[in-house]
């Protein structure tokens, strides 16, 4: 905290638009953070690794046994909670920057909700955890493009915004009959999915993951970023700066989408990160814009804590990552209503 | 009025006489007062229990859905849509799972106690002159969803709960017999007397405080009285069976153009036509999920969502 606030005083009066130092304190303290996060997260277990260890190990100067651990044990969970993490952050940076509101993150708007469905239904129906990732990329996608459909043009502001509760609380409604169908074991597993959790995920569910996001969010941070900020002001005045309005909406969207859908492919619905990640880094970067980069750097961290949290919170069982995150969430959003509605933004 | 009576009456006849043997209307009298008839049995220990639950729970969610519509001035106020259903679905979840409570006796008073703090709650975020229908629905949703996410918490580490209540978190009518619709009894009276008499003052409520002041209600009393007309019928119909949407939003919406916003004719409105809603879902669902069911607040679901949907594009 120190450091943010040296930082602050020492930033020259005739700022530059452009990178903002604060930003990249936020940023970068995050990180360090995650990676602190990680080297804990990888050395504790069954069998404890010391952290000088841990970081030998992942330069690839370990001993065989604590390789084995690590590379083939640990870092697989791992990776894919920073990979989740990052893509929920920014989808929900996007979303929220979207939409302008500080609550309209994809789980809110029936995107996750999508996801859910139809990963429950292929959970209902027996089928495979592949099948059970495409269908809720599948799903998730499917309903983004459903409700724009629905929504028509006018993205942003309300109508979007209920048409997306509206798709939610339908999905909701089917998900709940989905849930009657199955037998007591089925539905054990289908409601720690639905929670959201890391447990057991392995590379399969890592490279997917990774490839995505490598894909996905230098398009936003080049293409889009820039323009969504921009697109804050207005859809006049930003047209009237010369952006593609349409086309940088939809496009975002689509990005947007199909990160939480991978996400939620790869580790279940994880509440509240997409929600909160953008909310917190905005807060501490006190920049405009969606804040992509510093929201990625926040929604690692969350979901890496959250995730070492749930493992060591308990002495007797670990809970599922998604309990965490709700409980959190839960806390924050509720903290949040009280202060933003004095301040009249929600 | 009086057609709205007798779609309710169909309703109600439709609801009884529904089910592995379809009685005609003529059965169902007969079931329903004699009982050497053949069809006593079938009428008194199944289907009628269901149907008054339906009646009771399809007035209570419409009428709070409209008086939470005029005390926020929110056109889509609903108490599924804003969390209390599932305030109540949360203390219920609690109870079920760490105090090891089972029958509807038990659920009623933490239902109630969940569903008057997120009333509340609402109130706060959603009363204030600041809030646009979009921002309270959004306020709504995210507490749903913390709300939502905590029952499958809370459920998760007990795989017997979950098949115990699953049917209740999908919210379903099939449980219902005579002794919860003797206890649901008194708390939807309270609330139902309560909500009615308070379609006065709150008609003088939407005019602004100080014009209600100048009419001689007291606004801080009304608030008060109707949050606590919401928590019970909200709290009792939740615990009774299990969090049920867009009831209680899209009965006023469809009143309201007969009736104008004169909330002495639209209360009443609502509470007959509501449970037409409901227990026509219900018997939508038995229908389409024959030999078992669809829940109810699955078809609600799924039925009401769309028209939500329209109403949303209809509202420009």
């Amino acid at each position: 905290m120190t450091a943010v606030l040296e930082k602050r005083t020492a930033r020259p009066i005739g700022r530059k638009a452009g990178v903002r130092p604060r930003a990249v304190v936020v940023g970068l303290i995050a990180v360090l953070g995650t990676f602190v996060v990680s080297v804990f997260s990888l050395g504790t277990g069954d069998f404890d690794i010391a952290p000088a260890d841990v970081v030998t190990t992942l330069f690839g100067e370990g001993n065989p046994a604590h390789e084995f651990i690590i590379g083939e044990l640990r870092l697989p969970r791992l990776i894919t909670a920073i990979a989740v993490g990052a893509a929920l952050a920014a989808g929900g940076a996007v979303f929220q920057s979207l939409v302008r509101n500080p609550l309209g993150s994809p789980d809110m708007l029936g995107v996750t909700n999508g996801a859910s469905t139809a990963a429950l239904t292929v959970i209902i129906l027996g089928g495979t955890s592949t099948q059970l990732s495409i269908a809720a990329v599948l799903g998730g996608l499917g309903a983004t493009l459903l409700i724009q459909l629905i929504a028509g043009r006018a993205l942003h502001g309300f109508r979007f915004i209920l048409v997306g509760i509206g798709m939610a609380a339908i999905l909701t409604g089917i998900s709940g009959y989905l849930l009657t169908r199955g037998v007591q074991m089925e539905n054990a597993r289908a409601l720690l999915w639905l929670t959201g959790s890391l447990d057991g995920r392995d590379w399969g569910q890592a490279k997917p993951m990774l490839v995505v996001l490598a894909i996905v969010v230098p398009v936003l941070l080049l293409a889009c970023g820039p323009g969504l900020k921009i697109l804050e002001m207005g859809d006049d005045s930003a047209s009237a700066l010369g952006v593609p309005v349409p086309l940088l909406r939809n496009g975002a969207l689509l990005s947007a989408a199909l990160l939480v859908s991978f996400a939620a492919a790869s580790a279940g619905p994880v509440n509240f990160v997409a929600l909160i990640a953008p909310h917190l880094a905005k807060r501490l970067t006190r920049a405009p814009g969606p804040n992509l980069l510093p929201s990625i750097a926040v929604g690692t961290l969350l979901l890496t804590g959250a995730d070492f949290a749930a493992q060591h919170l308990l002495q007797e069982r670990t809970l599922p990552v998604g309990v965490v995150t709700g409980l959190v969430g839960g806390g924050y959003l509720v903290w949040l209503l009280t202060t933003e509605r004095r301040a009249g933004r929600i | 009025m009086l057609l709205a009576l007798l779609v309710l009456a169909a309703v109600l006849v439709l609801s009884i006489g529904l089910g592995a043997r379809f009685l005609s209307p003529g059965e169902v009298w007969a079931g329903l007062w004699d009982s050497s008839s053949a069809y006593y049995h079938i009428v008194h220990d199944s289907r009628l229990p269901r149907t008054l639950l339906g009646l009771m729970v399809g007035t209570a969610l419409g009428l709070a859905g409209a008086i939470m519509q005029a005390l926020t001035r929110n056109p889509l106020a609903d108490p599924g849509l804003l969390g209390i259903n599932a305030g109540a679905s949360a203390a219920v979840a609690t109870a079920a799972v760490f105090f090891g409570v089972g029958t509807f006796f038990g659920y009623v008073w933490f239902a109630l106690a969940g569903a008057a703090i997120v009333t509340a709650m609402v109130y706060a975020v959603g009363g204030g002159r600041s809030a646009t229908p979009a921002r309270l629905a959004l306020a709504g949703a995210a507490l749903n969803a913390t709300l939502l996410s905590y029952v499958s918490a809370v459920l998760l580490g007990d795989t017997q709960a979950i098949d115990r209540m699953k049917f209740w978190t999908a919210g379903s009518l099939a449980s219902a017999d005579f002794a919860t619709v003797e206890r649901l009894l008194p708390f939807f009276a309270a609330g139902l007397a309560t909500g009615l008499l308070a379609a006065r003052p709150l008609n003088a409520l939407s005019l602004g405080d100080d014009a209600a002041r100048a009419l001689g209600a007291r606004p801080a009393v009304i608030r008060t009285a109707v949050i606590v007309a919401v928590t019970l019928l909200c709290g009792s119909a939740t615990a009774a069976c299990g969090p049920i949407v867009f009831v209680g939003l899209l009965i006023p919406h469809m009143v309201r153009p007969f009736t104008g916003p004169d909330l002495r004719w639209m209360l009443p409105y609502t509470a007959v036509l509501a449970p037409v809603l409901l227990l026509g879902a219900d018997v939508l669902g038995r229908v389409l999920g024959s030999p078992g069911e669809l829940q109810v607040g699955t078809v609600t679901a799924v039925v009401g969502g769309p028209l939500f949907l329209y109403l949303v594009r209809a509202a420009k």
